[in-house]
């Protein structure tokens, strides 16, 4: 089927209402610049109250929030948390250069694997491009360094988030992203938004209905 | 059973389904209650449901070169946009990508526009295993039933059925197993799909929206299904209808602040994914290849009509959480794709008015539904549309004798004036002992259920005049 | 417009085909509460019904006919009050669009909108009326009605002059914002569903436990009073203009005259 009978269609019932020249000039320039929203007002507040406010979302939402001074804090951080809940020390993240660099050796209960995930891989690990504080949602993009399977197949995924790429709405979380992309998008952009739930028996919120059961937060405090 | 009179046996059978009248009499503290609390906690949020109407209305304006847009950058992104006029081409199209692919397993996340079009008959037709990965969606699809809500497909069942359900289906596990807790039986549906999410080749989801500046999809789960879908399979396929494209990705975010609270009254879904064609170089992971089929199955005709603000709807679903209809009765009664105040309006028109022009009918017109519409979506004028289409038909004939009978009447005041003291005097003398009627022979269906309240006995009119003429000198 | 000061506004009553037929204690309830506020009442005979069982059935050739005799019914009057809200939207929001296309029916039809007001919003938002003459000691709920609270945004106003009755106690109850399922037509063209309907309706009030259940709609209280009429409820059923006037001496919806056999 081509594009034409299913347009041709569209564009006989709008051609009747504005001239088409009209219509196309309106529609090039919104493409080139793209209309500015208002924002709500949780979106525009100064950086500190941004990051209380992802914060107490997160809590809120039954995310487990870690936060460490740098990032050679982590592994110790991840270490400790999974020991604490008795799960598995066994976790696996991308190619990403700040989880690469990162001092696993020093944390000799977990063992690191690098790529993407695999079935019954326990735990995944990525970082996150930016937080959004109007909703306490994670912006994950995809690629190498960070495989999107970590973040839905594994039970429990981790997120390393520096607290000053917390933003105040998704229109500045996806400038973050298409920054890091050279203004294109990454091939999944992962807004995260808790940890996988469903309501669908009997109206019971219940985790991890396909992905991941658990969702932490590592919020790196200092400055990386 | 024509149309209509299914409708009547649907609403019969949803007024006495036990099972049913619990599930629905959660829906007020659920999804209503929710959705006030985060409408409570965003002040913005009337201001949110007029950009959100003009971002759709400046859409659906420019369909055709915004879908022209979406073509263009979706294809640079790497990905295949396939066009199909009718749900049926839609299916063969998919049909043939799968058929490429040497598919034998397909996963599937939540579409409605996939419920329209029929397309898991259709491929499981062709030999197909098709598993539906929506909890709500799979628990249906195993009940051989068609979803009761756009969003919460298995609404209409309790823990209790879909335990039944599983241990129907799912004969190789132990049969002694404990499936008393919505925990189990979610734990159980993880098992058994998460073995369908590594063996499928091709993973199908819908889209709530395609941008056309950047050429992505934009899919919402709180479950993770679609990512999965559209993660593990080496094709993906989305599916979605002609309306569903917004200009840019700004665009898209007031409709997302809107969709999930308007939704299930959360302020954002677990998952939001935007989706821009298939794996790229150096990717690890990610489909192969990335297909996007774009139908209008009746849409387009649409535009020109004075529904044309059908097609803002975003499938939030808050219009029939909403509705006292649909919490009555619950949308397998409706017969439609599409139950509920946005049913009514669209089923008739994509179905035509001898299938569901009845579903019009069915609302008191009490307006909530336009009230809580995210992209204030005229339901109430646009079923009223529907019912000024209906009462030229034939089949109106009866009712649009009596109603043009009162109506002569009520255009004349002095004819009306004697009939309606008669009327009252009437009334009024025979129900005056009890006050009311427990039975009156040509107002059987109202005094069903309910007495009658029987007139004063004289009309204002009549009392009023008479008033005047004591009092004047 | 100094002659607005000078005289009395000339307010005509659009009863209401049901009030008119069913409870005409109402419309007078009405007319004592409009000349409470100073108004003086017109009752032009040459009314009937507002059209809407006509234009909610689709029925837009009939709804137009009705629609200008009811406009021409009240040619001078300064406004247009009907002690219903649905009523009073038909009039005030769409009267004017059954007229469009018709460019001098419709602005005939805008002018006679703007003039129009539902009972006890003309009371407090155009008359800013604080007072009341009527009283009664007791419990009441009430019900707000769709198309008053949706279509005209009533919904404060009959709270504040409830709350100047001596004596009421108003208690909100459940889903006070939510159908009751009479619907017009619909209760007979879907007699079950209207019931679900109006069974939580009564549930609803029945948890509230008021002696009196108000509501600005005829329709709704003919339907509820049905409804818990038929359950026995000991809840007795009014349209709140009677309790704001005082007139109480016509007994509850669906009761018998004092006297009556119960």
């Amino acid at each position: 089927m081509s594009s034409e009978q299913v347009l041709g269609r569209i564009r006989a019932a709008l051609d009747h209402d504005a001239p088409r020249s009209a219509r196309t000039a309106s529609t090039v320039d919104r493409l080139a610049r793209p209309p500015e929203h208002p924002l709500p007002a949780r979106a525009r507040r100064p950086a500190e109250e941004l990051v209380h406010q992802f914060v107490a979302i997160q809590s809120g939402l039954g995310v487990d929030l870690i936060e460490v001074g740098s990032p050679a804090d982590i592994p110790p951080a991840i270490e400790g948390y999974l020991l604490g809940l008795g799960l598995a020390c066994r976790l696996r993240h991308g190619s990403d250069p700040l989880l690469v660099a990162l001092p696993w050796s020093a944390s000799p209960h977990l063992v690191v694997d690098i790529g993407a995930a695999r079935d019954g891989d326990p735990v995944g690990l990525s970082r996150a491009v930016a937080g959004v504080a109007e909703t306490g949602t994670l912006a994950l993009a995809s690629g190498a360094d960070n495989p999107v399977t970590l973040g839905f197949v594994p039970d429990t995924h981790i997120v390393v988030l520096r607290a000053d790429t917390i933003v105040g709405s998704y229109e500045a979380a996806c400038a973050l992203v298409r920054a890091a992309f050279d203004g294109a998008m990454p091939r999944t952009l992962n807004l995260v938004t808790g940890a996988s739930r469903t309501g669908d028996i009997g109206g019971k919120i219940v985790m991890g209905a396909h992905g991941p059961r658990r969702l932490a937060v590592i919020l790196i405090r200092g400055v990386v | 059973m024509k149309p209509a009179a299914a409708f009547e046996a649907g609403i019969a059978a949803a007024l006495a389904n036990p099972s049913l009248q619990a599930a629905l009499a959660d829906v007020p503290a659920g999804f209503v209650a929710g959705r006030a609390r985060v409408k409570a906690a965003l002040p913005e949020f009337e201001a949110l449901r007029r950009t959100g109407r003009d971002i759709r209305d400046h859409t659906l304006a420019h369909l055709d070169l915004y879908l022209e847009a979406f073509e263009r950058n979706a294809e640079r992104a790497g990905a295949r946009v396939h066009w199909a006029a009718t749900g049926a081409e839609a299916c063969d199209i998919i049909l043939d990508i799968c058929r490429e692919a040497g598919a034998r397993v397909v996963t599937k996340s939540k579409s409605m526009v996939s419920e329209e079009i029929g397309l898991r008959a259709r491929l499981e037709a062709a030999a197909l295993d098709v598993v539906e990965t929506d909890l709500g969606e799979y628990i249906i699809q195993i009940r051989g039933e068609t979803p009761s809500h756009i969003i919460a497909p298995a609404i209409h069942l309790r823990a209790g059925d879909v335990a039944d359900d599983f241990r129907r289906r799912h004969a190789h596990l132990d049969a002694a197993r404990d499936l008393s807790a919505a925990e189990a039986l979610v734990g159980e549906a993880r098992g058994v799909l998460r073995e369908k999410f590594l063996t499928a080749e091709v993973g199908i989801t819908g889209a709530n929206f395609l941008v056309a500046e950047t050429g992505s999809a934009i899919v919402v789960t709180n479950e993770g299904n679609a990512d999965l879908t559209m993660s593990l399979p080496k094709v993906h396929i989305v599916l979605a209808s002609i309306d569903k494209v917004v200009p840019t990705l700004n665009d898209a975010w007031p409709l997302l602040r809107l969709l999930a609270r308007s939704a299930t009254g959360q302020e954002f879904t677990a998952y939001t994914t935007l989706v821009t064609g298939p794996r790229r170089a150096g990717d690890i992971d990610g489909p192969e290849a990335c297909h996007v089929v774009i139908v209008d199955n009746g849409r387009a005709d649409l535009l020109r009509s004075k529904l044309r603000p059908v097609l803002r709807c975003i499938r939030c679903g808050a219009c029939m959480n909403h509705c006292p209809v649909y919490c009555a009765i619950g949308g397998h009664a409706y017969g439609s794709v599409y139950p509920g105040p946005i049913g009514a309006v669209l089923a008739p028109a994509l179905a035509g008015t001898a299938q569901a022009g009845h579903l019009a009918q069915a609302s008191t017109f009490c307006g909530r539904c336009e009230e809580v519409c995210p992209v204030e979506i005229p339901l109430v004028s646009l079923m009223r549309h529907w019912r000024e289409m209906a009462i030229d038909m034939p089949g109106s004939r009866r009712s649009r004798a009596l109603l043009r009978a009162w109506a002569w009447l009520a255009e004349r005041p002095r004819a009306y004036r004697p009939v309606a003291a008669i009327a009252a005097a009437t009334l009024g003398r025979l129900g005056r002992a009890r006050g009311k009627f427990a039975a009156l022979p040509f107002a059987e269906r109202w005094t069903r259920h309910r007495d009658l309240p029987a007139p004063q006995g004289r009309t204002f009119q009549d009392l009023y005049a008479r008033r005047k003429r004591e009092v004047a000198p | 417009m100094t002659e607005g000061y000078a005289r009395r506004p000339r307010v005509g009553l659009f009863v209401t085909c049901l009030i008119d037929l069913m409870r005409p204690s109402v419309g007078f309830a009405a007319v004592r509460l409009l000349e409470a506020a100073g108004c003086e009442v017109i009752v032009p005979r040459a009314q009937t019904c507002c059209g809407q069982p006509a234009y909610n059935s689709g029925d837009q050739a009939s709804a137009k006919a009705i629609a200008k005799t009811t406009i021409a019914a009240f040619e001078g009057l300064d406004y247009v009050v009907a002690p219903s809200g649905s009523c009073a939207a038909m009039l005030k929001l769409h009267y004017p669009r059954l007229m469009a296309g018709d460019a001098d029916a419709e602005a005939r039809a805008r002018a006679f909108a703007e003039r129009v007001h539902e009972l006890v919003a003309f009371l407090v938002d155009v008359r800013g009326m604080s007072e009341v003459p009527g009283a009664f000691a007791g419990r009441v709920t009430y019900h707000d009605g769709c198309s008053g609270l949706r279509e005209l945004k009533i919904k404060q106003q009959p709270r504040r002059l409830l709350a100047a009755v001596a004596g009421l106690e108003l208690i909100e109850m459940a889903g006070t914002d939510v159908c009751c399922g009479f619907g017009g037509l619909f209760a007979v063209k879907f007699p079950d569903i209207s019931n679900a309907m109006v069974t939580a309706k009564s549930a609803n009030v029945e948890a509230a436990a008021p002696e009196l259940l108000l509501a600005g709609e005829l329709g709704c209280l003919l339907n509820v009073a049905g409804k818990l009429s038929r359950q026995g409820s000991p809840v007795g059923c009014r349209h709140v203009a009677e309790v704001l006037a005082g007139e109480m001496s016509a007994p509850p919806i669906a009761r018998p005259a004092s006297g009556g056999a119960s």
